[in-house]
């Protein structure tokens, strides 16, 4: 039988776990059925995608057995960690440890367009426009969840309230919309330093964004990186031609994006009023 | 038979994108707000799933530059997706004897 045959058919088999999971997920009876399931769908993923060592570019070659030790020992340290830190975390401390683990995601997303975009290794618009979306919106959601880590574990306590703050993150947005474009109008062939210059201004992006959002808000705000992290996994699952990453990223980015609207409605708050405004941000200080 | 895998550009990619959104807006529809974080949690899991993609693009590097980035690449999203499934597993757990009473809101 053909690797990519393998291959396919255990995304198939993975993403089919994922949605049926996630359905089960949102019933309180089967909920606990759902995660497990939808786990044996990511070990299922994990474990073909090794299969991929058969078969690298050529000018990997040479190489792939550095890239298969680095993957081995990143991947076990990532899980050990993980697993660690999830078993010991108190249960009332876990909405930060989602919002962790959701920027990690994110940060994993930004490290795919990285390596594309940098390696040069992406053609044709749409591609490259939804790498660098996938990355800006990755990068974002790195920084963004940390920051809301960061707040509800205690480790910042101030709120960030500056007169023109909105402006400033308006004209960083602009700025970054508009290198975004250049990157794809000069067809990726760009210098380094300005995808250097744009991830950071990224990070940068989403710790201004969240600085000034509340605790009380932050439910609402890691939601939101949540379904940011979906999207930015499903365009990079459209540039690396990954059909699991696709189904999975965009159908987390449109659940975290429906669960962001619900949450935010269950607080008697809008989206809008979460993100742009300081409301909430006296009454959690005190 | 040569077996070919099925390349998803353009439209084709387009189709997969809508459906699999309108999926996520259908299964999230109407939870009970007790279900909400737990079902964050679990979405968060799912876009674990980045861990493959990062592991593609490790195993394809060809410079050292690609080989960290690919390196923090696969150890982020590897922790994503294993504490993802953790943390859902712990919050889940609590839902495990009857709880009926309570989920009816």
């Amino acid at each position: 039988m053909q690797v990519a045959f393998i291959i396919d058919s255990s995304y198939f088999i993975a993403a089919f776990l994922f949605i049926y999971g996630l359905k089960q997920m949102s019933s309180p009876r089967s909920a606990r059925a759902g995660i497990v399931l939808a786990g044996v769908g990511m070990v299922i993923a994990v474990l073909a995608s090794f299969l991929y060592s058969l078969d690298v570019r050529p000018e990997a070659k040479p190489m792939l057995q550095t890239n298969m030790l680095l993957a081995l020992v990143a991947l076990s340290l990532g899980l050990g960690w993980a697993w660690w830190s999830g078993k010991k975390v108190a249960m009332t401390a876990m909405p930060q440890m989602v919002a962790l683990y959701n920027g990690m995601g994110g940060g994993a997303a930004a490290a795919i367009a990285a390596i594309e975009l940098s390696g040069y290794q992406t053609h044709g618009s749409i591609s490259l426009l939804l790498a660098v979306l996938g990355g800006l919106i990755g990068a974002v959601s790195l920084s963004g969840s940390l920051i809301a880590w960061a707040k509800l574990d205690g480790r910042i306590n101030k709120t960030l309230r500056m007169t023109g703050l909105q402006l400033i993150n308006g004209s960083l947005l602009l700025v970054l919309g508009g290198v975004a474009i250049y990157i794809v109008w000069q067809g990726g062939q760009v210098s380094q330093w300005l995808f250097l210059a744009f991830f950071a201004m990224a990070l940068l992006y989403g710790v201004m964004m969240t600085m000034p959002i509340g605790g009380a808000d932050m439910p609402v705000v890691i939601s939101l990186y949540n379904a940011f992290t979906g999207l930015a996994v499903g365009f990079e699952g459209y540039v690396l031609n990954n059909p699991a990453l696709m189904i999975a990223g965009m159908v987390v980015g449109s659940a975290g994006t429906m669960l962001t609207l619900l949450m935010a409605k269950a607080m008697n708050r809008s989206v809008r009023n979460v993100l742009f405004s300081n409301f909430g941000a006296a009454a959690d200080d005190g | 038979m040569d077996y070919q895998s099925m390349l998803l550009t353009g439209f084709v990619a387009l189709y997969i994108f809508m459906l699999a959104a309108f999926a996520g807006f259908e299964i999230i529809g109407r939870v009970p707000a007790i279900l909400h974080t737990p079902l964050m949690s679990g979405s968060n899991f799912i876009h674990g799933i980045v861990v493959v993609g990062a592991l593609w693009a490790l195993l394809n590097a060809s410079n050292l530059t690609q080989q960290i980035i690919g390196f923090i690449g696969v150890l982020l999203g590897a922790g994503n997706a294993a504490g993802g499934y953790v943390v859902t597993e712990r919050m889940l757990e609590m839902f495990k004897p009857s709880t009926n009473t309570k989920s009816k809101e």
